[in-house]
């Protein structure tokens, strides 16, 4: 119980009354996602199409400039947490890289075609969001007493998911309204940018005040505790187990010949189906535990696997985005309520940095492998291998992960992992 | 003092922002709604008819043409984002406002007057008619239909004005690779170029991480793999020769160099231009091909020759165009 203690010098001990409302601080963080999420999601969307069509860039040198960045996001994110953790500065560390990611936009706008300014700001734009992730996470698994925290992260997750859902749509707006004009798209994404971090200043409390801590190497802290380096393990290793969604669509669209216009609505959909399970699912982790809804989304995207093993029909489409749904909702903040409990406060954004980091790698490898075996063996072969190390990975995560999670009352708490804004949204077709 | 003070005026600023943040974005809407943008059609005076380096002219993104006379240029073309024109016929490709991204492809006559117009899912990429004008392709990226996020796959059209018949994507054209006919889901076609025939055509062809040369037929509806590592070709007025882009390096900045593959011998040289072309060369006659280039000193985009023999050195000629097409 020290958590609720130190973590939020400011949160009454609540009476058992008015438990079931989550703290003020994840509705004002759920409030800065929501509104950086449209912002970043407008700029998401119309990107390839900007430089594509609008300043002749190759495809290929598209897809180099985007790889490279993503790829540095995940170290970033462990500096994030490390700046975080010294000395509490959740709020100072996440609101930089909330500032970053909306000064990045006028960069854009800036720019004005230039591919060096264009890479600058997209650069910028991946530090910030590196750089906020793990504290802004480690602020929610502070915010209130621990056997909450599932439905805290989901309260959380389904408000960034309202604004990553709204921000695509933003950006149509804006374009329809001006014939096709990108900056404009860049501007309001600004304006919104900006507007998410005011929230984030006025709304959000500062957070963690833990004393300074002398600064040690990482390895030698959170790594050290064997419940979470259980934790640890089970989240890569099913996360290298992971194919990735955008594999998962292209399996749909292939077998049913689904018109290229119709393929951004398959991402949509999940995400919806992700918006009104994540709190329900939170609930649940908060009542039964976090370690079994965990281990049950992942069986729930074994479930998709073999749904797409089947002969593909209509039918299948929502089976299977149903499934990816439930895979997000219970897996996603379920993962930093399972970890966060299990760190002490002040080296908390640090930890979940690592585990963020980690899934992410994981994830990352999990995907280059399908590409990998779906070019060579095809297509069906692949998804099979998949579905097998999925299972195997599964049985495996089920012994590693620690079983004496009854809900928070101790310090550990079993919880799936948020694979970071990236994996909460639908990534743009 | 009001205890609710500090919370009044934290939502008074909210409010501020709010106005002040959206009244800045709906400014910067409306401002970008109002700019001057180029009007479609072509002017009544700009044809075909006149012999001439015709190019997409970046400042305006209209056509315009170079006279073989020499003079200024002519301008007022219709407004298009790619535009080639051969005989009786001219392809001008639009990109389409919104999301999904589509290509209204529209075929023109001499007078640049619509004869026919198709839409195809994608960003307008290649654009070619045949010498006679009879026979129409064009190429456009589909995004979102790759394993890659940021991956993007292409969809090849073709159509026969002769007899109206459209092919919204050559994908199932039945393909032979070394001699055995190939199947996979993942073959991708671009950058057609069309033989004298009207029949025979050659076009790029990846799968499996490859680029081939593909020979096709129209009338039998077959294609077969002559040739590894040739993209975009683009067949000489003579019909003996193909210009195409080679990738000679996995430098993703600078990945191909302009070639020129002999049809008789298969032979290929490469061209005296050394930088990196991603563009389907235009011939300007049998010996010189055009191509554009990122453009200099902040330009979009710039055209140069070169002679095909592999001779000389690459001149500039239109700065600031794209999409060269010589007509005579």
């Amino acid at each position: 119980m020290y958590l609720a203690h130190t973590g939020r010098p400011d949160a009454p001990p609540r009476p058992l009354g008015i438990r079931r409302r989550v703290p003020a601080t994840v509705i004002a963080l759920g409030a800065v996602s929501l509104v950086t999420d449209v912002s970043s999601e407008m700029v998401t969307a119309v990107l390839p199409l900007y430089l594509v069509l609008g300043l002749g860039l190759s495809p290929l040198q598209f897809g180099f400039l985007d790889g490279m960045f993503n790829g540095a996001t995940a170290l970033v994110r462990l500096l994030g947490g490390r700046l975080a953790d010294r000395g509490g500065r959740h709020k100072r560390v996440a609101g930089a890289g909330y500032l970053l990611s909306a000064l990045s936009r006028l960069g854009l706008l800036l720019a004005d075609g230039a591919t060096a300014g264009i890479a600058g700001s997209l650069a910028a734009d991946r530090l910030g969001k590196g750089v906020r992730t793990a504290p802004r996470d480690a602020l929610i698994s502070l915010s209130g007493p621990p056997e909450t925290l599932g439905r805290a992260f989901g309260v959380h997750r389904a408000m960034d998911t309202t604004g990553a859902l709204l921000g695509p749509l933003a950006a149509f707006a804006v374009l329809w309204a001006t014939a096709d004009a990108y900056d404009a798209v860049f501007a309001v994404s600004f304006c919104t940018g900006l507007l998410g971090v005011l929230l984030l200043v006025l709304y959000v409390p500062s957070g963690a005040r833990t004393p300074p801590v002398r600064p040690t190497p990482l390895q030698h802290t959170a790594l050290r505790d064997p419940a979470f380096r259980r934790i640890l393990y089970a989240a890569c290793l099913l996360g290298a187990a992971t194919i990735g969604d955008s594999f998962l669509y292209l399996l749909i669209q292939r077998a049913l010949d689904l018109p290229a216009a119709l393929f951004p609505l398959l991402p949509l959909g999940a995400a919806a189906g992700y918006l009104l399970l994540a709190v329900p699912a939170g609930r649940v982790a908060d009542r039964f535990g976090r370690r079994l809804p965990f281990l049950a989304g992942h069986a729930a995207l074994l479930g998709a696997y073999a749904a797409l093993l089947l002969p593909v029909t209509r039918p299948t489409v929502a089976v299977v985005l149903g499934l990816l749904a439930v895979f997000y909702a219970s897996t996603d903040g379920v993962l930093m309520a399972l970890a966060g409990p299990v760190l002490p406060a002040h080296r908390r954004a640090g930890g979940l940095a690592v585990l963020q980091t980690g899934q992410a790698l994981a994830r990352l490898l999990g995907a280059a492998g399908f590409g990998a075996a779906w070019t060579f063996w095809g297509q069906g072969p692949a998804l099979w291998a998949a579905a097998l190390a999925l299972a195997a990975a599964l049985a495996a995560a089920w012994r590693i992960l620690p079983t004496l999670a009854t809900p928070a009352v101790t310090v550990t708490a079993a919880a799936p992992a948020h694979a970071p804004d990236l994996d909460t949204t639908p990534e743009a077709p | 003092m009001n205890p609710r003070a500090p919370q009044l005026r934290r939502l008074a600023l909210v409010v501020l922002a709010v106005l002040l943040l959206g009244g800045g974005s709906l400014g910067y809407v409306l401002h970008a709604r109002h700019r001057d943008r180029p009007a479609g059609a072509a002017d009544g005076s700009f044809t075909l008819d006149e012999p001439g380096l015709y190019y997409r002219d970046s400042a305006t993104g209209r056509v315009a043409r170079h006279s073989a006379t020499g003079g200024p240029p002519a301008t007022g073309g219709p407004a298009c984002e790619r535009f080639y024109a051969a005989g009786e016929h001219a392809l001008c490709l639009r990109g389409l406002p919104g999301i999904p991204a589509r290509t209204q492809a529209l075929v023109l006559d001499r007078h640049l007057r619509e004869v026919k117009r198709v839409t195809v899912p994608g960003i307008p990429n290649r654009a070619r008619v045949s010498a006679s004008g009879n026979v129409l392709s064009w190429t456009a990226f589909a995004i979102g239909d790759s394993y890659a996020t940021t991956g993007f796959s292409t969809r090849t059209s073709l159509l026969d004005l002769r007899t109206g018949y459209l092919i919204k994507s050559m994908e199932e054209i039945p393909l032979t690779i070394d001699g055995t006919r190939y199947h996979a889901p993942d073959v991708n076609y671009w950058g057609v170029t069309f033989a004298r025939d009207d029949n025979r055509f050659y076009a790029t062809v990846s799968t499996k991480g490859r680029t081939h040369l593909v020979e096709g037929d129209l009338h039998d509806w077959s294609a077969k793999a002559l040739r590894e590592n040739v993209e975009c070709p683009s067949l000489s007025p003579d019909n003996t020769r193909i210009a195409f882009k080679k990738k000679v390096s996995e430098d993703p900045s600078a990945p191909w160099r302009l070639y020129v593959l002999d049809l008789a011998d298969l032979r290929e040289h490469p061209l005296a231009e050394t930088r990196s072309v991603d563009d389907q060369a235009a011939w300007l006659d049998d010996d010189t091909v055009a191509y554009a280039l990122p453009g200099r000193e902040g330009r979009a985009g710039d055209i140069w020759s070169v002679p095909a023999d592999g001779t000389g050195e690459p001149r500039l000629r239109i700065a600031g165009a794209s999409s060269p097409a010589a007509t005579n």
